[in-house]
């Protein structure tokens, strides 16, 4: 029974973004290049931040650190 | 005794519009549809240009290539691009009166809507919600067209001549006559269209060097004979008296532009109710306005005349004032009579003047002897002549109907614009894809819907308009309000933050016991 509710929730969630983004009234090939570019463009994003968000955040964190260390030099200490 | 109504005295029942603005998300949707429909407008159009796709569009020919572009501008791309891919649901072939529920011709189309082909069969009984049937006049009922009939067959169709020439029947004059009665004037003139009366008669009576105040949303019709007229216009705020009075001020402190002349005149052109929002003019406050400024008020009934009033005699009748204070009454048997044709009615010399200057008059033909013996019996059946109070009830059927559609949209959540009391119900659906969708999808259910975009209406505010008829049934009503009800929960159109409960059942329990 959940299944089936979450399939048809996910079907609406299809036909909402069909209705936002005017894909309903594209023809078929014109809806192929869109979601192409869409997916595409989301894989893309997606990608670049699993390589590049860990290192962001622990370069981020240090610098932080490096910020702290220099008001308080007995209190904080780097964790290696 | 009341601590203090809102206007002071001017308005005698409470006067309550809702023109709700929906959540920011929306707007933003909005936008981003469109942006996503130009960018492949821009596509096909570029497609179109290379020769990579079929040419079905209007195009210029070889030799013109090198003058002015003619299909460059936004609206012929909009046309192209956006109204092309949703374009089966308007223009629908009907094939039966428009009454409350009519028969729709099937279309369907091969190459995306830009030909259609009948298949042939007939879809019955398809709910309108569409047709400007206020009172249910649109009927074939035998016995209620009798006279029409007798007349026909009497004058037959067609009057071969203008008014002034040999156009003018007895018809006409115990038409004129009637008109008058009904509307509480002196005199009445009336004319074959309803769109040409607005446009050839303020010619008549507006020319040069005098001014017209107009609203914002006035319809195609008025502001057509305003300018044709050749007056200096200007356009105030939708119903909104601070703008008017403004205008009104500087328009008597400073004069015409140049000379600072006084204006020779200075008329307002109003309509009863707006026909794209629903709303009622403000009359009693624009009355007083232009008696303080000394003004003309131009009053257009044609959605109104039938539809609101205790009996059916317009706004000038809902707000409980006296015909005298309007100067040009102006009315369409289009609407609430199931006719065709305009009228404008007044003081005797107004009219007089009318039929001598107007240009409806000398150049058009008169309304033919059936349709205006049709206008003749739905007043008569209206003002209670006939003998019987169908009529009355009519009219009264139609408020309920109306007060009862618009307080369960309320309740559902939708955004619904209008006065409370206006028969016209427009429903915000405001993006473009949800425009084909919902109209599809109601004809699906054998519900016929009028939808309208860009450019009738601002291009974030697309709508659904609804007329409700008096010939409507409780069951017709609730059937669509169901429907709607599904659809709305399907598209997500619910965006009303002011809708009430959905369950007021819970609290009816009047008398709660103690338990000891």
């Amino acid at each position: 029974m959940d299944i089936k509710s979450m399939k048809n929730y996910l079907y609406w969630l299809y036909c909402q973004f069909e209705l936002i983004t005017c894909s309903y009234l594209m023809e078929p090939w014109e809806k192929l290049l869109f979601y192409t570019f869409n997916i595409s463009m989301l894989v893309t994003v997606l990608y670049t931040a699993y390589i590049f968000v860990p290192v962001h955040i622990s370069t981020a964190f240090q610098f932080f650190l490096y910020l702290f260390e220099n008001q308080h030099e007995n209190t904080v200490s780097i964790v290696k | 005794q009341k601590n203090g109504v809102s206007n002071g005295t001017l308005y005698k029942k409470t006067f309550i519009e809702h023109f709700e603005q929906a959540p920011m998300y929306v707007a933003v949707l909005t936008f981003l549809g469109f942006g996503v429909g130009t960018i492949f407008g821009y596509l096909r159009d570029f497609m179109r240009a290379w020769g990579l796709e079929k040419r079905n569009v209007a195009a210029e020919r070889e030799q013109q290539k090198d003058f002015v572009p003619l299909y460059q501008d936004f609206e012929n791309f909009y046309t192209r691009n956006l109204y092309m891919r949703i374009r089966d649901n308007w223009n629908r072939p009907i094939c039966s009166v428009p009454g409350p529920q009519f028969d729709l011709m099937e279309r369907v189309t091969d190459d995306y809507n830009w030909t259609f082909r009948f298949t042939g069969r007939i879809i019955k009984n398809v709910i309108n919600m569409g047709s400007y049937n206020y009172l249910g006049f649109a009927e074939t009922d035998v016995n209620a067209l009798k006279t029409v009939t007798i007349e026909l067959q009497k004058y037959g169709t067609g009057i071969c001549s203008t008014r002034q020439e040999m156009g003018t029947l007895d018809k006409h004059v115990e038409l004129e006559k009637l008109v008058a009665k009904f509307l509480g004037v002196e005199d009445a003139m009336v004319f074959g269209m309803g769109f040409a009366t607005n446009s050839m008669n303020i010619p008549a009576l507006v020319g040069k060097g005098c001014l017209i105040l107009s609203d914002e949303l006035n319809h195609t019709s008025l502001v057509l004979g305003a300018r044709l007229s050749g007056a200096t216009i200007r356009i105030f705020k939708h119903n909104n008296m601070q703008s008017l009075e403004k205008l009104l001020r500087d328009a008597i402190i400073y004069g015409q532009p140049r000379s600072r002349r006084a204006w020779r005149k200075i008329i307002i052109l109003v309509e009863g109710i707006y026909s794209m929002e629903g709303s009622i003019v403000r009359l009693p406050e624009i009355v007083s306005l232009k008696k303080k400024y000394k003004a003309y008020l131009y009053l257009d009934e044609a959605h109104s005349i039938g539809a609101v009033g205790t009996t059916g005699r317009g706004v000038v009748e809902y707000f409980g004032m006296s015909p005298d204070d309007v100067d040009v009454l102006m009315g369409t048997f289009t609407k609430s009579f199931g006719a065709a044709g305009g009228y404008i009615a007044g003081k005797k010399e107004l009219v007089d003047f009318l039929r001598t200057h107007s240009h409806s008059a000398v150049y058009a033909t008169s309304m033919c002897p059936p349709v205006a013996e049709q206008i003749i019996r739905a007043m008569k059946c209206l003002m209670g002549l006939d003998g019987t109070t169908q009529g009355l009830q009519r009219v009264r059927q139609l408020g309920k109907n109306t007060r009862y559609f618009r307080r369960r949209l309320h309740e559902m959540g939708f955004i619904i614009y209008g006065n409370d009391d206006s028969p016209v119900v427009p429903l915000l659906l405001y993006m473009p894809g949800k425009i084909g969708a919902f109209a599809r999808r109601m004809l699906e259910k054998n519900i016929g819907v009028v939808v309208v975009g860009f450019p009738a209406t601002p291009i974030t505010e697309s709508r659904a308009r609804f007329c409700v008829s008096a010939a409507h049934t409780r069951e017709m009503l609730d059937t669509v309000l169901n429907a709607l009800d599904e659809l709305g929960d399907f598209l997500h159109l619910k965006y009303s933050r002011y809708s009430k409960s959905s369950h007021p059942e819970l609290y009816e329990e009047t008398r709660f016991e103690l338990e000891d």
